[in-house]
C-alpha cells in the first residue's frame, strides 16, 4: 500500500486554562490517501477545526499539541521548528477558511496577496508570479481575471472572495488541503458551486482534501470517506456510503437520522437527547455514554478504542467484544 | 473624491466661522475695547472719536463681517500690551512652537509605534511588561512635572542640556527661524520635545498595542500565516498596516493638541513660542492676541482633520470606494 498523504497518530491537543487543562483533541488517529477527500463532521466544539489547526501547526497559545504525531507523505512534521513548519504551510498544506469576507486582508489588492504567496513558495519573479496569479484566478472561475487581479477584496462578492481564497490555498500546488467549513458563511446558491470547484480542482491535481463541515449533504456528495467526531474523539470513520447509509456508532446513527430526506417517511427527525459535554466535564469511559440509549456498564468505565469493522473503524463497545468473550 | 473634499472644505469653513464668532464675541463681552485704549482722563469727545475711527459704533453684524474680512487677510489688530500688530507677534513666535510640536510628534511616533508593536508581539516578555508599566506613568504624570523632573535630572544634576530657551537660532528667509541647524538649538529642543511628546508617545504606544492585538486575532492574519508567509511579512506587512489606520487619525488629532497645549511646556522651559505669548496675553487681558490665537489653533485643528480624512482614504481602499460613491 502506498504511503498516505497525511497520517495522524494519537494526536492530542490541550488548552491550559486557569481552571485546569482542557483536552480539545483526545488521541485521534486517521489517514488520508492521495487524492482522497475525507469529510469531517460533528457538532460545534467536537474538535473539527482544532484538528485542522493542529495539522497545519497553527494552534495558538494557550493551546498546544500534547502528544501524538502528524506525518505528511511519510515525514513527521508536528515536531519541526517554526520556520520549517512555515515553509510547509501554504506550500505543502493549503488551508481554506470558513469566512471569505474576513480571510482576505482588506488593505491589499487580491493580486498582491496571490503574488506574495506565490513568491514566498516558488522562485518565480514578479512578472511570472503575476501571470500565474491571473491563470489561477481564471481557473477558480473569476471572470476577467487580468482586470480583477487589481481589485480589492471588498470589490468581490462573498462567493467570488471564496474563489480567491481557494486560489490562494492552491497557488503553491500543495499535496493536501484543509477546507474548514468552506461554505458555511456563503449563500446557499453559491455553496454547491464552491464545493464543486474545490472537488474539481483537487481531483485534477490529485490533491487530498480534509473537508470539515456541518453539512451532511456536502459530505455525501463530495467525500470518499467520512470521520464523525464527538467531544474531541473520532466516533466512527469509514467510506461515505457505509457511514451515511448504515452508521454503526450510536452517535453517528443519531447524526445521520437527523438528516431530512425527501423520500423519507418519518414525520419527525431523530433527535439525540442532551447536548455534547463541555471539555471540562467529559465523562469517564465513552464520552457519549450519558446520551446513549444502548450504553451498558462497560461504557461508563472504559474508553472504547477505534476497532475495525469491515471497511471502517468504530469506537464503541457494542462492536469490540472483549477478548475473553471471543475466546469463550 | 472631489465632491468629498469640497464638502469637507465647506464644513471646515462653517467651523471656522463659528470660531470667529466666539473670538469676535470676546472683544464685546470682556469689556469695552475702547476703555483699554484710553486713560481715565481722556475727554468724552475723544473717546467717541476713537470709537468711530475703530468702527465700533457700527451695527454688531457689520463689525463681525469686518472682523472676518480682516481675519481672512490675517489682520487681527494691534496687541494692547506690545502696541504691535498681532500677526507679526504670532508670526515671530510660530516657528518656535511649530518646531517644538513637530519634534514632539516625531518623537512620539518614532518611539511610540515601535514600542506598541513590540509590546503587542512579545506581550509576555519582561521588557514588554516593564514598558507597559512605564507607559502608565507617562500617561498619568502631568506635563509640567515631567518637565521639571527632566530639568532637574539633565540640566541641574548632570548639566548636559539647557533648562530654558531655544539656544542659537538661524534665520531662514524672512519669517522663519530654526533651532535645528545649530548644536545649541538642537540641544535646547531635546528636553521640551520629550516633555511635550511623552504623553502622546505613551498614548500612541498603548493605542498601537491594543489595535495590533486586535488585528493579530483577525482571520486574515491567521490565513496569512496558513499561507506560509514569513512572520516578518505577516507582522509588519499585514498586521501593522491594518493597525495604522486608526493610529493615523489619533496621531493627526494629537498633533493639533500638541500645538495647542504646548503652553505648559513652553512656560516650564521659557520657550519663546506662541503658547508663552498667549499665557502673557491672558495675564494682561490682551484680547487681540487671545482671539487671534484661538482662530489660529482652530484653523490648525480643522486643516489637520481634513488632512487626516484624506490620509485615511489613501490607506484604506474601502473608504476610497465609499468616499468616491458619495
Amino acid at each position: 500500500m502506498t504511503v498516505p498523504v497525511l497520517s495522524v497518530r494519537d494526536l492530542t491537543v490541550e488548552f491550559v486554562t486557569r481552571r485546569g487543562t482542557l483536552r480539545a483533541l483526545d488521541k485521534i488517529s486517521f489517514d488520508i490517501a492521495r487524492g482522497e477527500v475525507l469529510g469531517v463532521v460533528g457538532e460545534s466544539g467536537a474538535g473539527k477545526s482544532v484538528t485542522g489547526s493542529a495539522i497545519i501547526g497553527l494552534i495558538d497559545p494557550p493551546g498546544r499539541i500534547a502528544g501524538g504525531e502528524v506525518v505528511l507523505s511519510g515525514e513527521r512534521v508536528d515536531n519541526r521548528p517554526p520556520e520549517a513548519m512555515r515553509r510547509i504551510r501554504g506550500k505543502r498544506i493549503g488551508m481554506i477558511f470558513q469566512d471569505p469576507l474576513t480571510s482576505l486582508n482588506p488593505l491589499y489588492r487580491v493580486g498582491e496577496q496571490l503574488i506574495e504567496t506565490i513568491r514566498t513558495h516558488t522562485s518565480l519573479n514578479a512578472a511570472e508570479a503575476r501571470k500565474r496569479a491571473i491563470a489561477l484566478l481564471d481557473e477558480v472561475g473569476i471572470p476577467a481575471p487580468d482586470r480583477r487581479i487589481d481589485g480589492y477584496p471588498h470589490e468581490f462578492s462573498g462567493g467570488m472572495r471564496q474563489r480567491v481564497v481557494i486560489a490562494l490555498a492552491l497557488c503553491a500546488e500543495p499535496e493536501f488541503i484543509i477546507a474548514d467549513e468552506p461554505t458555511t458563511a456563503l449563500d446557499v446558491s453559491v455553496q454547491a458551486q464552491i464545493i464543486a470547484l474545490i472537488k474539481r480542482l483537487c481531483s485534477e491535481r490529485g490533491t487530498s482534501v480534509m473537508l470539515v463541515t456541518h453539512d451532511m449533504g456536502v459530505i455525501a456528495e463530495t467525500a470518499d470517506r467520512v470521520a464523525v467526531m464527538y467531544a474531541g474523539r473520532i466516533a466512527e470513520i469509514g467510506p461515505v456510503r457505509d457511514v451515511v447509509k448504515d452508521p454503526l456508532h450510536p452517535y453517528a446513527k443519531g447524526l445521520m437520522g437527523a438528516i431530512p430526506s425527501i423520500e423519507g417517511d418519518a414525520d419527525r427527525l431523530v433527535q439525540i437527547p442532551g447536548s455534547m459535554p463541555r471539555l471540562s466535564a467529559i465523562p469517564r469511559g465513552c464520552a457519549f455514554n450519558p446520551r446513549c440509549a444502548q450504553a451498558f456498564a462497560r461504557c461508563h468505565v472504559e474508553r472504547p478504542e477505534l476497532t475495525r469493522v469491515g471497511d471502517r473503524q468504530v469506537a464503541c463497545h457494542l462492536y469490540d467484544q472483549p477478548k475473553a468473550e471471543i475466546a469463550a | 473624491m472631489l465632491a468629498f473634499i469640497l464638502r469637507r472644505l465647506f464644513q471646515s469653513l462653517l467651523v471656522m466661522l463659528s470660531v470667529a464668532l466666539i473670538a469676535f464675541a470676546m472683544f464685546r463681552f470682556v469689556g469695552d475695547p475702547v476703555n483699554q485704549l484710553v486713560s481715565l482722563d481722556t475727554p468724552q469727545a475723544q473717546v467717541e472719536q476713537i470709537r468711530r475711527s475703530l468702527g465700533l459704533d457700527d451695527p454688531v453684524i457689520v463689525q463681525f463681517f469686518r472682523y472676518i474680512y480682516n481675519a481672512a487677510r490675517l489682520e487681527f489688530g494691534v496687541s494692547y500690551q506690545f502696541r504691535l500688530p498681532v500677526i507679526s507677534l504670532l508670526g515671530d513666535r510660530a516657528p518656535a512652537t511649530l518646531e517644538l510640536a513637530f519634534m514632539s510628534a516625531l518623537f512620539s511616533l518614532l518611539v511610540g509605534i515601535p514600542m506598541g508593536v513590540y509590546t503587542a508581539l512579545k506581550r509576555d516578555s519582561w521588557l514588554a511588561k516593564i514598558l507597559q508599566a512605564v507607559s502608565l506613568i507617562g500617561i498619568s504624570l502631568p506635563t509640567f512635572l515631567i518637565g521639571i523632573l527632566l530639568i532637574y535630572l539633565f540640566s541641574v544634576t548632570l548639566g548636559l542640556l539647557p533648562s530654558f530657551g531655544r539656544g542659537e537660532v538661524v534665520k531662514i528667509g524672512n519669517w522663519w527661524t530654526t533651532g535645528l541647524l545649530t548644536v545649541s538649538g538642537l540641544k535646547a529642543l531635546i528636553l521640551p520635545s520629550i516633555t511635550l511628546g511623552l504623553f502622546q508617545m505613551t498614548l500612541i504606544m498603548r493605542l498601537v498595542r491594543a489595535e495590533m492585538l486586535e488585528v493579530l486575532r483577525a482571520d486574515y492574519i491567521k490565513f496569512a500565516r496558513a499561507r506560509g508567509l514569513r512572520t516578518r511579512t505577516v507582522n509588519f506587512g499585514h498586521a501593522l498596516k491594518n493597525t495604522l489606520v486608526p493610529v493615523i487619525t489619533i496621531a493627526g488629532l494629537q498633533l493639533g493638541s500638541i500645538i495647542a497645549f504646548a503652553i505648559i511646556t513652553e512656560t516650564v522651559f521659557q520657550w519663546p513660542g506662541m503658547g508663552l505669548l498667549f499665557l502673557r496675553a491672558v495675564q494682561n487681558v490682551d484680547i487681540p492676541i487671545m482671539a487671534a490665537y484661538l482662530m489660529l489653533i482652530s484653523f490648525l485643528f480643522v486643516s489637520i482633520n481634513l488632512i487626516v480624512d484624506l490620509l485615511y482614504a489613501a490607506v484604506d481602499p474601502r473608504l476610497r470606494a465609499t468616499i468616491g460613491a458619495h
